[in-house]
């Protein structure tokens, strides 16, 4: 806790109770069957929530099967051995909790926040479909599923204005044979494609202990939660290895600047700009985050700055990156059009960002107010049991050391304004930059001029 | 695995943030939520201000005022005020919705006080420069255009306009038209300021890791001299008009997905019956194992989700069911939903179900306020529409005490079948002649443009 007092003599309108440190209490130890799993306990609010990671992703998918990580995340809600279908959702909302899924190109995650006397209830959801999903699985559900994730295909990238960018950026990006360059939410042909026999078979290679992590935080009681993790998942059987992905190995650049200019039926164009950067968790990569800040995040931001208030090419700015952990990760730049401004005049500003950057540097007092912003978003993702349990997960998942997460803010604190310059001269010259550009269809972009 | 379900442990106890309540000798409200968990401190200025009070044809005007206040001072440009909040780590963001402006920041107590000065410059002496107020309004006209293929906003706004009279304020969007942001400039934003923003009009909220008494001097210290008369808020808009049924269709040419959106004006939020329309509508539609969503998702797979809500405001806000439906399945799944809003107010929910919806609402209340954000954002919508003081403390317990009865008696009085407006955002050609053969009404088909004031 005197991480943030630092900057500044402390004032008095604290109290003396207080969040006993920024570092989260950790508990991780590994079942026999080789599920990792940590406990942090917190009683500031009466409620626990519920994380496993499985470590399986779009990347994962083999060839002809583009989605079905994601379908395949439906079809964990659809019931198991002991749960029907959709009672899931129903006994975790009668319980007054939340839940969901998500998939991405690494992995795919299920968490359940609920009031904290029903912890038990959330784990053996969890265990039993973590153990004995097949039994619940028919046909039925997978038809309907399918239809649910086509019209999702629908909702989020075709009938949405450059929502095809999820799959043209790392199409453009990644090599064709490489694991992250095909679609996430997949192509409607291979969502046909999909038969039960990929569901038993995907269940069995990835859904196994070993390769998932469960973490548990907040209000919960150490010893009792221990007990309760070794009665409900430490029957499930160990898995037989899952297949290793082929080479994730990039060159560390592009080597060229590659672009993809895409007619939609959008009325301002929008420039994607991205590079190539250094893994996840790396030193560099938290260079290349403080980077992003630099140049994106907020309205102090250069980009801001210079597109959005000096130039008003464009309406919106943001830099961000992928936190990919394997092989490559993406630094992108994302910059939409002002109506008048075209596709060229908008990313040659961009480009000139960035240039700048690379050419003059950042300086001491632009990174001193990226790392203030990013201290304080740190803080305020710790205050939800959710997202503090999303955090960890992630750090056991991507990098195999939950205890990782009470690092971040020495590890953002430690980047300099060297660090982000090289970052930049290093990761965002002309040979390692990629191009999406979205313009306006001739015939509906008549506002765009 | 094949273990018996467990049984829930006894509760932990658990208490909604206590608040402290002040009114300093300019009228200025302060209420302080003391919340000892980590270093931040969640501030708000709310400012009765909302778009509601827009003169009539500068409809925006106060979004737009709310959203200038970030982009200067009288002694600090855009970029100089920006710097100024970010170094401290945090960044303004202001706004308004219909009832009001509210101006949020989070930071850390030890910058609390620096935080607080800025926050006064920003509320007391805006600078409003020429240049800064008409690239908002670009921004917004920008907005308004990329609406027209942006198919969830466009059917939004398409729906406000057939659900309420041409006369309400409801029926123009908060941020304003194409028409109205024209007429705006920064004497009109002047003006606005000078005539709702005031010590008297303004409540500040503090949620976070402070005490009530230290805190309230530092805001008295930098806004307590804030006073001056300010002309009394108009009237709220009637919104009692409810058209008859009928259905429309705005064209966009070979979407794959209809964007749907299903109601009609509902009822201020300081309506008797506020509770019990939440444990209706949670049934209804609100759930993802609401009717609405199993029947169009999980039975139908018509979407990828369904949900129905109702927007409470001061004044009537609508209620509105939303999906984005295959193409092929419009009709049904309009037939779906009216069939569900039918179903609802013939007979009484299931035991089953009203246990569910009102166990959910009151399980889920400790977990909605885990923020600091989130408490200070609950305390001012109790602020804004009068809630009592022990509001969230009883909460729980009225929700758990809603009957099948009330829940029925809600659905009865509060949703109007033969007054239901059907809006498709979609690909006419497929979709106008099916939803005709619904007999709802004769579509009206409208291009995405058209009608852009």
């Amino acid at each position: 806790m005197t991480w943030f007092r630092d900057r500044k003599g402390y004032l008095p309108t604290g109290s003396p109770s207080r969040f006993p440190a920024m570092r989260l209490p950790l508990d991780s130890y590994r079942l026999a069957n080789g599920l990792l799993v940590t406990l942090s306990e917190d009683h500031s609010a009466p409620v626990v929530a519920v994380n496993l990671w499985y470590h399986v992703g779009s990347a994962n998918e083999r060839p002809g099967r583009t989605g079905f990580a994601h379908l395949f995340e439906h079809m964990l809600f659809q019931g198991s051995a002991h749960v029907s279908a959709n009672e899931h959702f129903e006994l975790v909302q009668r319980a007054g909790g939340t839940l969901n899924g998500s998939t991405w190109l690494e992995r795919t995650n299920y968490f359940e926040t609920v009031p904290s006397h029903h912890l038990e209830m959330a784990l053996w959801l969890e265990a039993d479909r973590m153990g004995a999903l097949l039994p619940a699985m028919t046909q039925a559900k997978l038809d309907t599923q399918r239809d649910v994730v086509k019209n999702e295909r629908r909702w989020s990238v075709d009938n949405q204005p450059y929502g095809t960018w999820w799959e043209r950026l790392p199409a453009l990006c990644f090599p064709s044979e490489h694991p992250f360059h095909h679609s996430l939410i997949g192509s409607m042909d291979d969502l046909n494609a999909a038969r039960l026999e990929d569901v038993a078979e995907f269940f069995r290679t990835y859904y196994t202990p070993d390769n998932a992590v469960l973490t548990i935080a907040g209000d919960i009681d150490v010893s009792r939660t221990r007990a309760m993790v070794a009665r409900h998942f430490g029957p499930i059987l160990r898995g037989t290895g899952r297949p290793a992905l082929p080479s994730m190995d990039l060159p560390r650049t592009f080597g060229a600047w590659t672009r993809d200019l895409v007619e939609d039926d959008v009325v301002v164009s929008r420039v994607f700009l991205a590079s190539r950067a250094p893994v996840f968790g790396t030193t560099a990569y938290y260079a290349g985050s403080v980077c992003a800040a630099v140049l994106g995040q907020r309205r102090g931001s250069r980009l801001y700055r210079a597109l959005v208030r000096q130039r008003e090419v464009a309406s919106d700015v943001s830099a961000f990156t992928w936190d990919l952990a394997k092989g490559s990760d993406l630094f992108v730049v994302e910059a939409t059009a002002r109506p008048g401004t075209d596709a060229g005049t908008l990313e040659s500003a961009v480009v000139a960002e960035i240039d700048r950057l690379c050419g003059d540097g950042v300086r001491a007092d632009e990174v001193a107010r990226a790392l203030a912003l990013v201290e304080t978003d740190y803080v305020s993702s710790m205050q939800a049991a959710g997202d503090r349990a999303d955090a960890i997960s992630k750090f056991a998942t991507l990098l195999g050391d939950p205890s990782l997460v009470n690092d971040q803010l020495d590890r953002y604190r430690a980047v300099t304004s060297a660090d982000v310059t090289a970052f930049a001269r290093d990761f965002l010259g002309e040979d390692n930059r990629a191009s999406l550009v979205y313009v306006p269809r001739p015939a509906t972009g008549g506002g765009a001029a | 695995m094949s273990l018996e379900r467990p049984r829930p442990g006894l509760p932990s106890p658990y208490e909604f943030p206590r608040a402290t309540r002040v009114t300093l000798a300019n009228s200025l409200r302060v209420i302080v939520a003391p919340i000892h968990r980590l270093p931040l401190v969640t501030v708000l200025a709310v400012v009765d201000a909302g778009a509601c009070g827009d003169p009539e044809g500068r409809e925006g005007l106060a979004m737009l005022t709310a959203a200038a206040l970030a982009e200067g001072t009288v002694d600090r440009d855009g970029p100089a005020l920006v710097d100024a909040f970010e170094h401290l780590g945090t960044a303004l963001e202001s706004g308004a919705d219909w009832d009001d402006t509210i101006v949020r920041l989070t930071v850390t107590p030890a910058r609390l006080d620096d935080a607080l000065a800025l926050l006064a410059e920003v509320l007391m002496a805006p600078r409003f420069a020429d240049a800064d107020i008409e690239r908002l309004k670009a921004e917004r006209l920008a907005e308004l255009l990329q609406q027209r293929v942006e198919p969830r906003s466009l059917a939004d706004e398409r729906f406000s306009r057939v659900a309420y009279d041409a006369s309400s304020r409801f029926a123009r969007a908060a941020a304003g038209t194409r028409a109205s942001v024209h007429t705006l400039d920064a004497a009109a934003a002047r003006k606005w300021h000078d005539a709702r923003y005031s010590g008297s009009t303004t409540t500040i909220i503090l949620a976070g890791d402070v005490l009530p008494s230290p805190v309230q001097a530092m805001v008295e210290r930098r806004l307590g001299a804030w006073a001056r008369p300010v002309q009394p808020m108009r009237a709220l808009p009637t919104a009692a008009h409810r058209a008859a049924r009928a259905v429309h269709v705005v064209s966009k040419t070979d979407a794959p997905q209809s964007e749907l959106r299903v109601g009609h004006v509902g009822l201020p939020r300081g309506h008797r019956d506020y509770l019990f329309v939440v444990v209706m509508n949670a049934i209804l539609g609100g759930l993802f194992s609401s009717r609405i969503n199993l029947n169009l998702r999980e039975a139908h797979a018509y979407t990828y989700g369904a949900h129905s809500s109702f927007d409470w405001r001061r004044a009537a806000g609508p209620f509105t069911v939303a999906s984005a439906v295959k193409t092929e399945a419009t009709d049904s799944a309009v037939r779906e939903i009216l069939r569900e809003i039918d179903r609802i107010r013939d007979a009484e929910v299931s035991e089953d179900e009203l246990d569910l919806a009102t166990k959910y609402l009151a399980g889920v209340f400790p977990i909605r306020y885990e923020t600091t954000g989130a408490v200070a954002s609950a305390l001012a919508l109790a602020m804004v529409h009068g809630l009592s003081d022990d509001y969230f403390t009883t909460y729980r317990d009225r929700v758990l005490s809603v009957s099948r009865a009330e829940v029925l008696a809600a659905a009865r009085a509060h949703l109007h079948p033969e007054a239901l407006q059907v809006l498709a955002v979609g690909d006419a050609s497929a979709i106008e002649a099916p939803l005709a053969a619904l007999q709802l009404g004769t579509p009206s088909v409208t291009n995405a443009d058209e009608g852009d004031a």
